[in-house]
């Protein structure tokens, strides 16, 4: 028969104020893992929700992102005439030529600048984006300096207000409207009309082509037909793809930054786990010795003590938990390497974060009640009952 | 007072095992601590290396737009202004994106001269500087993929499609440990030469300049000078000094860096909490004790003195081995993130800042006990037993 549970519950209860810390030092842990990897998972999840199932993104052939793509004016009009892509109602093909540059602006509150993409765009952008709504103010109109600030761009950023207008490529640009994409990349973007920002920058090219297909499983008929074709040096890929691999890196760095931090964490944990049950052995010694006398096997005796020590773990994993939920209420914004311009995201917690963290935390008191269990259960029991 | 200290090791070495664990959950504390510290001041190396008699012109708009390469003459004939150089960000993958390494065309004659902190000889610049497809590279560059002096290298192309060919001329070393040799430079003049042939709009144009001047002190005023010959022009420059523009990069990324120094702020919590429980359960194990200590006349605060010494005991034993050990570990750790950071080096601050942690923690942990046993009463403490 095992040692109940209770025993152990009732056994953290009477020694309050160690239980708690103990457990403080690894919710502590447990806190620093999943805010990284929500963290990290906050961004890909942004990213991927960026890209819709149904749009294929062109790129200039070996370019990882829009801002390295430059697509021709002539490959364009010859994508533009494929009979696979999907027409809208005006008898138009559902497909938009866009512009993807990054500028420096000032932020609010300090003179520090921080890159901003800004997206030129045509009528069929809108479409191809629904998710996209106008909160104040209108859309642009098209071939014209209007541009559209998102949310979160115009609160954080000097000078993006609805009604100003703000200076680049000695041109004045009015911002007609703030808009939201809801939880996406495109909620960190300034859009304006794509021919206008050619002729601005002066780069007299597309960074990529973003078209619907009449369907889906045509995907690979049109792309045989960029392959075949030598003036189209051109790559293919679903927007979600796209997306998904623009945060292939950030979440990469911030899962290793994560895991090697809580490691050497865990390891301060442990030990603090390690000399509360060392400890709860010594001055149990007698009840250990009892316990042997009443029959418990030294088999039990050890799992108790990992119970218990498990417990401590899990108490601290849940704390770190509950702690590190609260985060989802955050928005953060930083530097996306890879698109080399700022990205708004919010901490994501998920199942999978969840069980890791659960996990951990189990490993954790396992590993520091292991020897203090060991010990407790080689203890003879006429030593332990003559022990006082 | 001898008397005091000999009390003080007695009662911190009575549970021998318990004192080497509570000292080294302090020593991966204090390790972990310094190892972030490093980390953080590895972010900043640019800054670290950067000189003030060196400016840099971008585009105002953002550093992917390029200049035109007139603009060399106009900043040239600037009062205060002694060299010009330019470069242009390359990004070229070499066999696979996982082998990531800065590229850049660079004017090498002006370069060279314009940053004497990469130390080359005579004979590999000349060579160097005499192949139109030559290219040098930083010594801890070279000996990461084992290149040798006349091998060829072949680099693919993110921003300028195709692949490229270089062979290797020369290897720089670092003036001190703030140079980064992670680097790879060929000469513009080629990646030109190449993109007028392509018929690409990059032709004649360039990533920023770089302008070595003469009086530091002078350096805004020829920032403003640089920009001001260009306003209103196709491609207006906004001109910082090479610190502000190094910096600029790292407020791109602050808000990781912010996460980064909350976590670090962290790991001095949980050295709080391990302490300050260690000190509770030998608060606890020595009720009786203490309240023989009180009958004996010893006040409250007294006892709690012994025990702020004792938990100093173990901080500050747990920070200096945990210093010591900084330096080898972040050596090691160091090598191993040498792509993302050129140079890991612990920054000296970490000991004040670690010795200042340690006894405030050692201080810290002992609030509980201390209040414990201030107001304990003699008789019932007796009648303790644990």
């Amino acid at each position: 028969m095992a040692i109940p549970l209770s025993y152990n519950l009732r056994n953290l209860r009477t020694r309050r104020l160690t239980t708690i810390l103990t457990s403080v030092g690894m919710a502590l842990v447990i806190f620093v893992f999943s805010s990284v990897l929500m963290m990290a998972e906050g961004l890909r999840f942004t990213l991927k929700q960026t890209g819709s199932f149904e749009n294929v993104v062109i790129l200039r052939k070996g370019s990882s992102s829009e801002i390295q793509s430059f697509i021709a004016r002539h490959q364009a009009y010859i994508l533009e005439s494929f009979p696979e892509i999907a027409l809208w109602e005006d008898g138009k093909p559902l497909l938009s030529k866009e512009l993807v540059v990054i500028i420096s602006l000032p932020k609010k509150g300090s003179k520090k600048e921080g890159n901003i993409t800004i997206r030129g765009i045509d009528k069929k952008s809108f479409i191809l984006r629904p998710g996209l709504k106008i909160i104040e103010g209108r859309f642009p109109r098209p071939g014209t300096l209007e541009i559209i600030v998102a949310k979160k761009i115009s609160e954080s950023f000097e000078g993006l207000g609805l009604g100003e207008t703000i200076q680049f490529g000695r041109r004045q640009w009015q911002i007609v409207g703030i808009f939201d994409a809801g939880n996406t990349g495109f909620s960190s973007e300034i859009w304006g009309d794509v021919e206008q920002l050619v002729q601005t920058f002066r780069r007299n090219a597309y960074s990529s082509i973003i078209f619907r297909l009449q369907a889906t499983n045509q995907i690979n008929i049109i792309k045989n037909r960029i392959n075949k074709d030598p003036r189209l040096q051109l790559d293919l890929k679903s927007e979600v793809k796209y997306y998904e691999e623009q945060s292939a890196m950030m979440t990469k760095f911030l899962n290793i930054l994560g895991t090697t931090l809580t490691i050497i964490f865990s390891i301060g944990a442990i030990i603090g786990a390690m000399i509360t049950m060392y400890g709860s052995v010594a001055r149990r010694i007698n009840e250990i010795g009892t316990l042997r006398a009443l029959g418990f096997k030294r088999r039990d005796i050890m799992i108790a003590f990992i119970f218990e020590s498990i417990i401590l773990g899990l108490i601290g994993g849940g704390v770190g938990l509950f702690l590190s939920s609260f985060l989802q209420f955050f928005t953060i914004s930083t530097l996306n390497f890879q698109t080399f311009s700022e990205l708004a995201f919010r901490f994501k917690l998920t199942s999978e974060i969840i069980w890791k963290s659960i996990s951990f935390s189990i490993l954790m008191g396992l590993l520091g009640g292991l020897l203090p269990a060991l010990k407790a259960s080689r203890i003879k029991i006429v030593d332990a009952l003559r022990f006082s | 007072m001898a008397y005091i200290l000999k009390l003080i090791l007695r009662n911190a070495f009575r549970h021998p095992l318990r004192s080497f664990l509570t000292i080294l959950s302090i020593i991966i504390a204090v390790l972990a601590f310094g190892l972030i510290q490093t980390f953080i001041k590895a972010w900043y190396q640019g800054v670290e290396a950067s000189s003030p008699i060196r400016l840099i012109t971008r585009n105002s708009i953002s550093l992917i737009f390029p200049l035109p390469i007139s603009y060399k003459e106009k900043i040239r004939q600037i009062e205060g202004v002694n060299i010009v150089s330019w470069g242009t960000w390359f990004g070229g993958i070499y066999k696979d994106e996982k082998n990531f390494f800065p590229s850049f065309a660079i004017d090498a004659n002006s370069y060279l001269r314009l940053y004497p902190e990469y130390l080359i000889s005579e004979e590999e610049k000349k060579e160097f500087l005499r192949d139109r497809k030559g290219f040098i590279a930083g010594k801890k560059l070279i000996e990461r993929f084992g290149w040798r002096i006349g091998e060829t290298i072949i680099l693919k192309g993110k921003i300028y499609p195709g692949s490229w060919e270089f062979t290797l001329r020369g290897v720089y070393k670092g003036r001190d440990e703030y140079t980064d040799e992670t680097q790879f430079f060929f000469h513009w003049d080629y990646l030109n030469e190449v993109l007028r042939n392509r018929g690409s709009s990059w032709t004649d144009h360039v990533g920023w300049y770089m302008v070595g001047i003469t009086n530091p002190e002078k350096a805004p005023i020829v920032a403003l000078l640089i920009d001001n010959t260009f306003k209103n022009s196709i491609a207006e420059t906004l001109t910082e000094t090479e610190r502000a523009f190094q910096l600029s990069f790292i407020y791109l990324t602050e808000n990781l860096l912010i996460t980064i120094r909350i976590v670090s702020m962290i790991i001095i919590l949980i050295i709080i909490v391990v302490v300050t429980n260690t000190m509770i359960m030998t608060y606890r194990e020595r009720i009786p004790e203490y309240a023989v200590f009180k009958t004996l006349g010893y006040s409250g605060l007294k006892i709690g003195g012994l025990m702020v010494g004792e938990s100093l005991f173990f901080t500050l034993s747990g920070c200096f081995v945990g210093i010591f050990l900084t330096y080898p570990i972040s050596k090691i750790v160091g090598q191993m993130l040498e792509i993302y950071f050129p140079v890991f080096k612990v920054p000296f601050v970490i000991i004040p800042l670690n010795l200042l942690v340690s006894i405030v923690a050692g201080i810290l942990a002992t609030i509980i006990p201390i209040y414990q046993v201030v107001k304990m009463k003699i008789s019932e403490a007796l009648r303790n037993i644990g």
